[in-house]
């Protein structure tokens, strides 16, 4: 048993090791978020922390109202995926047909078609509607390619309320949607706030359709980011005082939703 | 009052595979009237239909065919809140979020009852099943017996015409079980309201019910109270579900001999003449194949009449199971195991033989064809 | 319950997911196939296999189709040969496991733009980069990663977004390994190297084709990791065919073209999906 005790300590320090290297550079950015613009390119740990580049991004930029758009579409993206797809769950959990797995299967195919392939129509249809550059445009694409995700988790969870219970609520006098609401989605909640936090987190790091359908007006804080690669936005603090901003809240999200990302992101394939 | 009785018109219930076409039939046409206040239980194996006629009575199953009446109405398309019917669950189906105030005031608040009244409502409900201490808790806190009187209670406040029970008891420990039981029937006493009651267990079928509709793969099998359902089986099923130990059954054959008729088991082991009462109606099966029904506790080693005794049979006890009160023997007779019960303290032991009288006034006749009694 | 409600139930997630499918689809399609320039408005007609061929023949397309695949292949196998050795490395219990395991999933949740900008910038760069600092304390003059390797560059943000993800998907199919099966095979004599490759990598089987899978499929499509750190260069160094079908499509609106290789990129997408989506269906009929 002695040598697996000290096996124990080299998998430790290798796996810490590991975790330190992976993590690095988050850390350097939220520790260069506290320098000052100087500081930033010196590789140094001991520094005097300061506020400066955290005022300035809000001075100097519209950090704010970019975090907002952020939020804005992040919250009203998730809000109306499963505003639309708890009915459905709860009908595929409920009142399967022998359609029902195809359909769930097609549904989470939908979210394997290359965002490329459709981006000229999207772009297209989006500039003749004037959707362009605003919020609720990305809010609707956002909707769409969550949906199969919301729909997925949603029945998962639903399949572990027994049904009598919602018999129960039926004799009780409560139709659909009061079932719905009183007695499912409250059972089903511990499930449903984390693939809501998982719907969250997707939403805010989605970069490939924020860039392309917004520019200034929606934008949200990825697209906001990458406007710092331009020569004259070069500046490190202050490029880390956002980012740590940015990426923080959904950093501790995304750590409290471990298991719905597992679940929500194979598909189910992988337990 | 309100009308609480039942009819049930020729009611069938077909599932369909998936392609569309039906696949199982699990409730045949059946017919069935329940009196307003009678409580009636609807007993057999699983598979026999009883379930899905509870809840088709219920609205929570649809009706292919036929007609359900609910206090003269005819219910079919009627929605479950609206057929004056209130369901207990065999897993009790508490809202675990909710208190049990909140569990039983659940379906007022639907129905936007003032606050008072609901308020009203449940507590008088709540004092009648001992629950008025546990209002604030939440199901998961309470046990098995506690839970099950919550779902009671959830029935009673909506003030049914007709209670639904769907094998409320079998997750139920034994002596929770028999409180339950007596909870239910004294439930029944006070309210005087329909009562439909699910169970595959005879014992709680015969203890509870007014009438017992006994059913079988999708049909009724006999319909009576308990008494006439013992005393008087319409066939070989029925005799053999009530009672406990189960009826003994034996194949055999209808032979003349010399004073009269006689039945001859298959084994050949087992002859018995059949008593005089018996012997218009078993004289159309001379060499026909019948089934001979002798129930457990008509055997005994003393004579029990005079009236169609005749020599006592000779078994060896293979097995004895002592209760305290009765001893259960587990006999052979040639080839065939009869199964007899013992009252009394007296040692039986394995190995022993033993003479024991059968009554022939309680046995009974099937034919072997149809399962049906011989006696008309 | 009714019929109908039952439909109207499932009707808006089947509705609004089949127009998402099919009509945008239809359009790339459509325009594929017929002359489309935002520059020329006037040139319109059908142009039958035109575009497909001008494709073909535009010289940023065969090296922005090797790219893609370089990209993934690159990124699946980094990705999944060290997610593996972490997950075998973490199912040992060790000391703030848990704690270790929140750092090292942290990158998958940082937004790529943010990745790739503090990559290029904060770490990569010749100068004041992590990486040059450290360079020269060893004595060495550090490289200019994104100038003389951008590929590499950005398949090292990749892998970095990646592995977490890959190391995620791993390690919880390695926790359901069952523990009795590895004690049998202790019993029976097997060294840690022979445990690994007889019991270990059969039960991650599956997983990993899932995530080879999975991540191909989201690889395909990588977008904003080029378009802030080397907007496809230099030259086409990194141009994947998401790249080259945003600059032919919105830099030079060329509908058509660029609308050619986005198909192209649908059925790639659809050739995984295939099997992808045969596994999901025999893992949800072992569910039901």
């Amino acid at each position: 048993m002695e040598s697996s005790r000290s096996r124990s300590w080299l998998f430790g320090i290798i796996g810490w090791l590991v975790a330190i290297v992976l993590f690095f550079p988050i850390f350097w950015v939220a520790i260069t978020a506290f320098k000052t613009e100087q500081a930033a390119y010196s590789p140094s740990l001991i520094f005097s922390p300061t506020l400066e580049s955290f005022h300035e991004v809000f001075a100097r930029s519209n950090y704010v109202g970019f975090a907002l758009n952020s939020i804005y579409i992040a919250l009203g993206s998730t809000l109306l995926c499963f505003i639309i797809a708890i009915p459905a769950a709860y009908r595929m959990a409920f009142f399967p047909s022998a359609k029902t797995q195809s359909t769930l299967l097609w549904m989470l195919s939908t979210k394997m078609m290359p965002a490329v392939g459709v981006l000229l129509p999207i772009y297209l249809l989006f500039k003749s509607a004037g959707l362009l550059d605003s919020v609720w445009g990305l809010i609707g694409i956002y909707t769409l390619i969550n949906l199969p995700i919301a729909i997925w988790m949603s029945y998962t969870y639903f399949r572990e309320v027994p049904s009598a219970i919602l018999e129960a609520a039926r004799v009780d006098g409560a139709g659909i949607m009061s079932q719905i609401w009183h007695v499912l989605t409250p059972m089903a909640l511990p499930g449903i706030s984390s693939t809501a936090l998982l719907l969250i987190i997707l939403s805010w790091n989605e970069a490939f359709w924020s860039i392309n359908l917004t520019s200034s007006h929606a934008a949200p804080l990825t697209v906001f980011i990458a406007s710092y690669s331009s020569p004259e936005g070069l500046f490190w603090a202050k490029l880390s005082a956002a980012s740590l901003l940015a990426v923080a809240p959904i950093m501790v999200m995304g750590w409290l939703t471990q298991k719905q990302l597992v679940s929500g992101l194979t598909f189910g394939a992988v337990k | 009052m309100s009308d609480g009785s039942v009819k049930i018109k020729n009611l069938v219930k077909t599932y369909a595979n998936e392609h569309g076409h039906p696949a199982f039939t699990a409730v045949k046409g059946i017919d069935l009237e329940i009196k307003d206040g009678e409580f009636m239980v609807l007993v057999g194996p699983s598979g026999c239909g009883k379930t899905t006629t509870l809840r088709m009575i219920a609205g929570l199953e649809s009706i292919t065919s036929g007609t359900i009446e609910i206090g003269g109405k005819v219910v079919n398309d009627v929605e479950p809140k609206d057929r004056g019917i209130a369901m207990v669950f065999q897993n009790y189906a508490l809202y675990p979020h909710m208190t049990v105030f909140e569990n039983m005031a659940f379906g007022l608040k639907l129905a936007k009852k003032s606050k008072d009244d609901i308020r009203d409502a449940v507590t008088r409900a709540a004092k009648a099943l001992d629950l008025d201490q546990l209002l604030h808790r939440k199901p998961q806190t309470l046990s098995g017996g506690q839970r099950q009187r919550v779902a009671l209670g959830r029935a009673i406040v909506r003030n049914p015409k007709v209670f639904l029970f769907d094998e409320p008891l079998s997750n139920l420990d034994a002596k929770m079980r028999v409180q339950m039981r007596t909870e239910i029937s004294r439930l029944h006493a006070v309210l005087r309201t329909t009562m439909i009651y699910v169970t595959h267990d005879q014992v709680e079928a015969m203890t509870m019910g007014d009438r017992i509709c006994v059913m079988r793969a999708g049909v009724i099998m006999q319909v009576a109270d308990p008494l006439t359902l013992y005393r008087q089986p319409q066939n070989v099923f029925v005799a053999g579900f009530i009672g406990s130990p189960p009826m003994n059954l034996l194949n055999g054959v209808v032979k003349r001999s010399g004073c009269g008729l006689e039945f001859v088991d298959e084994t050949g082991a087992f002859i018995v003449p059949l008593p005089s009462r018996l012997e218009k109606f078993a004289e159309p099966f001379v060499g026909r194949k019948i089934i001979f029904g002798a129930r457990p506790e008509h055997l005994s080693p003393t004579p029990t009449s005079d009236v169609g005794t005749q020599k006592p049979l000779t078994m060896t006890i293979e097995l004895a199971e002592p209760l305290g009160s009765e001893t259960i023997l587990y006999l052979k007779s040639g080839a065939r195991q009869i199964v007899a019960r013992h009252i009394g303290e007296q040692h039986c032991q394995p190995g022993q033989t033993v003479a024991l009288h059968l009554n022939m006034e309680k046995v009974h006749l099937f034919d072997a064809e149809t399962g049906n009694v011989i006696n008309a | 319950m009714k019929r109908p409600i039952r439909t109207l139930l499932q009707a808006p997630s089947v509705g609004l997911l089949f127009l998402w499918m099919i009509v945008p689809l239809a359009m790339t399609i459509y325009f594929s196939f017929i002359r489309y320039n935002l520059l020329n408005p006037d040139v319109h007609g059908f142009a039958g296999f035109q575009n497909y061929q001008f494709l073909w023949e535009d010289p940023a397309f065969v090296p922005a189709l090797i790219n893609t695949l370089a990209l993934i292949g690159s990124v699946l196998i980094v990705t999944i040969v060290l997610g593996t050795l972490l997950a075998v490395l973490y199912e040992r219990r060790f000391f703030g496991r848990n704690v270790a395991t929140l750092l090292v999933i942290a990158p998958f949740f940082v937004m790529p733009t943010v990745s790739a900008l503090v990559w290029k910038n904060m770490i990569l760069h010749p100068v004041y980069g992590l990486l040059a600092h450290a360079f020269f304390a060893v004595g060495l003059t550090p490289i200019d990663w994104f100038g003389r390797f951008p590929m590499v560059s950005v398949i090292m943000i990749l892998s970095w977004e990646w592995l977490p993800f890959a190391f995620l998907i791993l390690y919880t199919s390695i926790k359901s390994l069952d523990r009795e099966q590895r004690e049998a095979a202790l019993i029976d004599g097997a060294k840690p190297v022979q445990m690994f490759f007889h019991i270990t990598l059969p039960h991650l089987k599956r997983a990993i084709g899932v995530v080879i899978m999975i991540e191909t499929i989201f690889l395909l499509s990588v977008f904003a990791e080029i378009y802030t750190t080397t907007s496809g260069g230099p030259g086409t160094a990194t141009t994947n065919l998401a790249y080259l079908v945003y600059s032919q499509g919105l830099q030079q609106f060329d509908i058509g073209i660029a609308s050619a290789g986005g198909i192209l990129a649908v059925v790639m997408a659809n050739v995984v999906a295939f099997f992808l989506v045969r596994i999901l269906a025999r893992s949800l009929k072992g569910n039901t």
